[in-house]
């Protein structure tokens, strides 16, 4: 059964001034799924994010969001979607419980706050105030406030910039937890690694312009077929053996260290049978797959972060 | 709405009264100087009364009270010069609180800091300047919340439109202080050049130390209902164009 898309975006445009933000954006967001708008800083991410949320208006084109327009019925959606702003803030002074105490206050059926605090790890910063937390936690906070009227829909903003390895490590894990309780994820990100580790599928957005939309897999097998693998073995023949696997378009290496290049899903099981076949001795054996991050760079000619 | 106002407004209390700086600013301020100069007119009233100047006998509260709305408004800029550029001010609108509600929960601060340091200044200006029993002072503190009110809004017109925090307290600074000294407080308004009686004519500043004036000295409001409408009206225009101007980001 096709259930409806929680989100369904067609066509939107944002100009500020002469600058156009975002340019015939469409993409759909599937219930139950985390979404992924990517691309670099400036490309338009969050002017689209904040369309759907209802906090800026499009020029042109459609949004819907859980049946609703964000435009028109924002109060209504705010009921039932949770948000985290990227680089947003709170009063300085503030104490994690009162937020959370005053965020439930503005729902009518809130979420467990205590619960939520407990879950995110927060529960020894109770009383804290939140300039004196550190990054993760003011952005398991900002996780906390967005789940607090248990929302249908999440859009995480950039969550996890500026923080370090470890602490982005466990904000995954707390999104992938948000997915797993039923509901639908949308994030921007301009970590490729994010996005391939956490996203079911990407929208590459570039310029204001949507680029591509898949999920991780796809997209690479799309546009970065070209798999690499790296041999080292002492077998005088190795090079002419290689030569032979149809699958292997290139040869590199010193005579001892090859590197082949192909494509095709075959291209591993080939040399490995190779290998096998002729008895080759080796030390060295290695496969690089392509990432989102080359897919970025085969789509847009420029890397992500230049 | 009423209840998240409430709560809001309690919550910007607890976080205001948080900060040691903010309180000593807007509410310690006016009633030190209340109390300096207090001290040194209130010991030269009691040697000889008939020596006494005019602006330390009678309009030293009119200043004092003047000066505790000024720095309200000026901490209410501050304020919301630093919770637009830390993104508090989207993060709230994010929600179901509405916009008003967030800026009604600010002039209530504001209003209960005044009303606060009013009482304050009275119990600590006690010794050097005893406020007459025949003072109307529930009828002073609602005047005095009034007056507020619309200089609140006026606040509200230049949040509006300071680029960023750091400029905010001294561009609240550089507007607000002349215009107390244009209210009549220090020069009457029949003496000041035409333009400057010009300016005066319609700056709330003026109107409120008017109707400060006059209920301070016992006159009702029904005697000052010009001054009281000419402040409801700039309150209402100057909040409708802070409404049009004001931005969230």
């Amino acid at each position: 059964m096709a259930e409806s898309a929680a989100i369904h975006v067609e066509a939107i445009r944002k100009t500020y001034g002469p600058t156009v933000a975002v340019d015939d954006v469409s993409f759909e967001v599937r219930r139950g799924e985390i979404f992924g708008l990517i691309g670099p800083n400036g490309a338009g991410k969050t002017t689209t994010m904040e369309c759907v949320e209802g906090l800026r208006k499009p020029d042109r084109g459609a949004i819907s969001v859980l049946g609703l327009d964000p435009a028109r019925d924002v109060y209504a959606l705010q009921q039932r979607i949770g948000v985290q702003l990227q680089e947003a803030q709170l009063q300085k002074r503030i104490k994690v419980r009162e937020a959370v105490a005053f965020w439930s206050s503005l729902y009518p059926k809130p979420a467990d706050g205590d619960r939520l605090i407990n879950q995110l790890g927060l529960s020894e910063k109770r009383n804290a105030w939140f300039m004196t937390l550190s990054g993760g936690q003011k952005q398991r906070l900002f996780i906390a406030l967005a789940l607090i009227n248990d929302p249908e829909l999440v859009f995480l903003d950039e969550l996890t910039t500026g923080l370090d390895p470890q602490a982005r490590r466990a904000i995954w894990d707390l999104v992938r937890e948000i997915r797993q309780r039923g509901k639908t994820v949308f994030l921007t990100t301009h970590l490729m690694e994010e996005a391939e580790r956490l996203c079911d599928r990407v929208a590459i957005i570039d310029h204001g312009r949507i680029i591509d939309v898949g999920t991780p897999p796809e997209l690479v097998r799309r546009h970065c077929p070209e798999r690499t693998v790296i041999v080292a073995t002492d077998d005088p023949a190795a090079s002419a053996r290689f030569a032979a696997v149809p699958q292997i378009h290139s040869i590199a290496g010193d005579g001892r260290r090859f590197i082949l290049r192909g494509s095709g899903d075959d291209l591993v099981t080939q040399i490995v049978q190779c290998l096998a076949e002729h008895r080759m001795r080796v030390t060295e054996f290695r496969t690089e797959v392509p990432t989102l991050e080359d897919v970025f760079l085969a789509l847009t000619g420029h890397a992500i972060r230049d | 709405m009423v209840r998240g106002l409430w709560r809001l407004t309690w919550l910007e209390i607890k976080i205001f009264v948080r900060e040691p700086l903010g309180v000593i600013g807007t509410v310690g301020a006016p009633v030190l100087v209340f109390v300096a100069l207090g001290r040194l007119a209130g010991s030269r009233a009691r040697s000889n009364v008939s020596n006494m100047p005019r602006f330390a006998s009678v309009d030293l509260p009119i200043f004092a009270s003047l000066l505790i709305a000024a720095s309200a408004v000026l901490s209410l800029i501050a304020i919301m010069a630093i919770y637009r550029e830390g993104g508090i001010l989207k993060r709230l609108r994010a929600t179901p609180v509405r916009p008003l509600t967030i800026l009604s929960a600010h002039v209530l601060v504001k209003l209960i800091s005044t009303a606060v340091t009013l009482l304050l200044m009275i119990l600590a200006g006690r010794r050097y300047y005893p406020v007459d029993a025949s003072v109307p002072i529930v009828s002073f503190t609602l005047a005095l919340l009034f007056s507020t009110m619309c200089i609140v809004s006026i606040g509200f017109l230049i949040a509006s439109v300071v680029p960023t925090a750091r400029f905010a307290q001294p561009i609240g600074t550089l507007i607000i202080y002349p215009l107390l000294g244009l209210s009549g407080l220090f020069v009457p308004i029949e003496s000041m050049p035409p333009a400057a009686q010009a300016v005066a004519r319609v700056l709330p500043f003026t109107y409120a130390v008017s109707l400060l004036r006059g209920v301070w000295h016992g006159e009702g409001w029904s005697r000052h209902l010009t001054d009281a409408a000419v402040l409801a009206v700039m309150f209402v225009v100057f909040l409708a164009l802070s409404s049009k101007l004001f931005r969230w980001e």
